[in-house]
């Protein structure tokens, strides 16, 4: 295949479905030929997925981390794109915020597991905020580079027609800065995933990553380990998919440069 | 001839748009630098004036002040006797095709600047402007499917579209290919004389200058003054190889201090 070449429609579908073939196969005989006695084969995690699903266990989890992404994350969003717009608005605002926002920004959210903790117990507020956390950040960052690169040209045609300030943010920058929003809204919700797992192994008593430290924890059961893995690898791919189909609205496709 | 009443007209009836010792100067780096040195112009309504002079002499600080984005730092800017404070609806800067919006369709984008208006009378202007600019059938269609041309015509619909009484034109064409520039050149009279607008145009390109203006102030290089008015009294359409069309063109690039040969 050369790289300009458009690939044909089943060759899109083929060749990572024999990718994903060829990992099994790798992943079995190296369970086989390694005679380990604690990684298990795809077979045994299938067979580990079907006793959860019997339990009643795989979609209740499911369930759960799902539920607590959509509250952590939604809640970010809320607050975080307007706060972002606000901030990326007033340049004057910005530089005061900014030095605090850069320096809580790097600080893991994992690391305020303690502190949430004395704040909410131990249970779902704490895997919520923890996750609020982990997305609120790249949702401001997002939005205030996002206002701040709208093009001059754009505000001036703006005021040009009359428009006040209000009007003005609903009806220029707010559209011209969405395509950046959306990108951050995606990363943020990426690492929202990656948090909701952590969180659910301190926090709580459902979700996958408690069946990750359940499993090893109770009986060392290492196919619901590698079950949960799965779960959370597929899942954390299907969100991103579905975020990705956000840029074939037209009036943000401009904003998008073939991949992102 | 019909040239000389227009400009009897102007200099008894109050002019369009004045400049009273207009100076612009920058501040940077804690010194000032000057850009714009005592302009002083009347343009009258309904006239086409061309701002020609060297790349980065002022000339689009002299529109940009003049269209209310940026504040003298002495002198006036006179719009019907009015001191212009800042933009205005009834005055649209045409930037080049760069200002039109990319997250809305060419419907989209002529109706922006008619949100006071009756769902009726809105419908009626972007039907007439999309027929006026010949995007027909590209209603739906978003700028990004759009050429330089075309996105260029849309800009200059959804400035008509709101009935300013004024258009600033910077550099307009400056993008576009040479075809679509005289095919353009050619549409901006057509609508001029339909609409009959004041027009103010800045470029660096004396022969679009002499093409299409009533009158072409030259300007000198930084701090920019205005170096003399040429009055281009040839009627529409103009033959570019006449002999008074050539006359007034090598007039304007002596005064530019431009060479005759390569």
């Amino acid at each position: 295949m050369n790289s300009l070449a458009e690939p044909r429609k089943w060759e899109r579908v083929f060749w990572p479905v024999l990718a994903s073939i060829a990992f099994l196969a790798l992943w079995h005989f190296c369970v086989i030929w390694s005679h380990t006695k604690v990684f298990p084969s795809p077979l045994a995690v299938e067979k580990g997925m079907l006793e959860l699903a019997r339990k009643g266990l795989l979609l209740r989890y499911i369930a759960d981390s799902l539920r607590r992404v959509a509250l952590g994350f939604g809640a970010a969003a809320v607050l975080g794109i307007p706060v972002g717009l606000t901030l990326g608005w007033y340049p004057a605002a910005n530089q005061v915020v900014n030095p605090v926002l850069q320096m809580l920004r790097p600080i893991s959210p994992l690391a305020w597991i303690p502190v949430a903790i004395v704040f909410f117990g131990v249970g779902d507020t704490t895997a919520v905020f923890l996750i609020f956390l982990s997305a609120f950040f790249p949702i401001v960052v997002a939005c205030v580079s996002g206002v701040s690169n709208v093009p001059s040209v754009y505000r001036r045609a703006g005021r040009n027609f009359g428009l006040n300030p209000a009007q003005l943010l609903a009806r220029v920058v707010f559209p011209a800065a969405l395509p950046q929003i959306i990108i951050g809204l995606r990363i943020a919700l990426g690492i929202a995933w990656l948090v909701v797992v952590a969180a659910e192994m301190i926090a709580v008593d459902s979700g996958l990553g408690y069946l990750v430290i359940d499993a090893r924890n109770s009986g060392k059961r290492y196919d619901l380990v590698v079950a949960a893995m799965l779960l959370i690898g597929v899942i954390g791919l299907a969100l991103d998919l579905c975020f990705r189909r956000l840029r074939n609205i037209r009036s943000v496709r401009w904003g998008f440069r073939n991949e992102w | 001839m019909a040239g000389i009443e227009t400009d009897k007209r102007a200099e008894t009836a109050q002019p369009k748009l004045s400049t009273e010792h207009l100076t612009v100067a920058f501040g940077r780096n804690g010194k000032t630098t000057p850009v714009l040195n005592d302009i002083n112009l009347a343009v009258g309504k309904g006239e086409f004036l061309c701002v020609v002079g060297p790349s980065g002499c002022g000339k689009s600080t002299l529109l940009s002040t003049m269209a209310g984005f940026l504040s003298p730092t002495s002198g006036a800017v006179k719009i019907d006797g009015e001191v212009v404070n800042g933009p205005d609806p009834r005055r649209i800067f045409v930037f080049q095709e760069r200002g039109v919006f990319p997250w809305l369709t060419v419907e989209g984008n002529i109706e922006f600047g008619l949100f006071h208006l009756p769902g009726a009378e809105r419908r009626r202007r972007i039907i007439h402007y999309i027929q006026l600019v010949g995007l027909e059938g590209f209603e739906k269609a978003y700028p990004a499917e759009l050429s330089g041309g075309m996105k260029q015509r849309l800009e200059v619909a959804r400035a008509l579209a709101v009935n300013p009484d004024m258009l600033f034109l910077d550099e307009p064409f400056g993008s576009l290919d040479s075809i679509t520039r005289l095919t353009m050149r050619k549409e901006l009279l057509r609508i001029w004389e339909a609409e009959r607008n004041t027009i103010i145009f800045v470029t660096h390109d004396i022969d679009e200058a002499v093409q299409l203006a009533d009158r072409v102030a030259v300007m000198s290089d930084r701090p920019a003054r205005i170096q003399g008015i040429v009055k281009i009294d040839i009627e529409h359409p103009r033959d570019v190889s006449s002999p008074s069309y050539l006359e007034l063109r090598d007039g304007i690039s002596q005064q530019l201090g431009l060479a005759h040969k390569i």
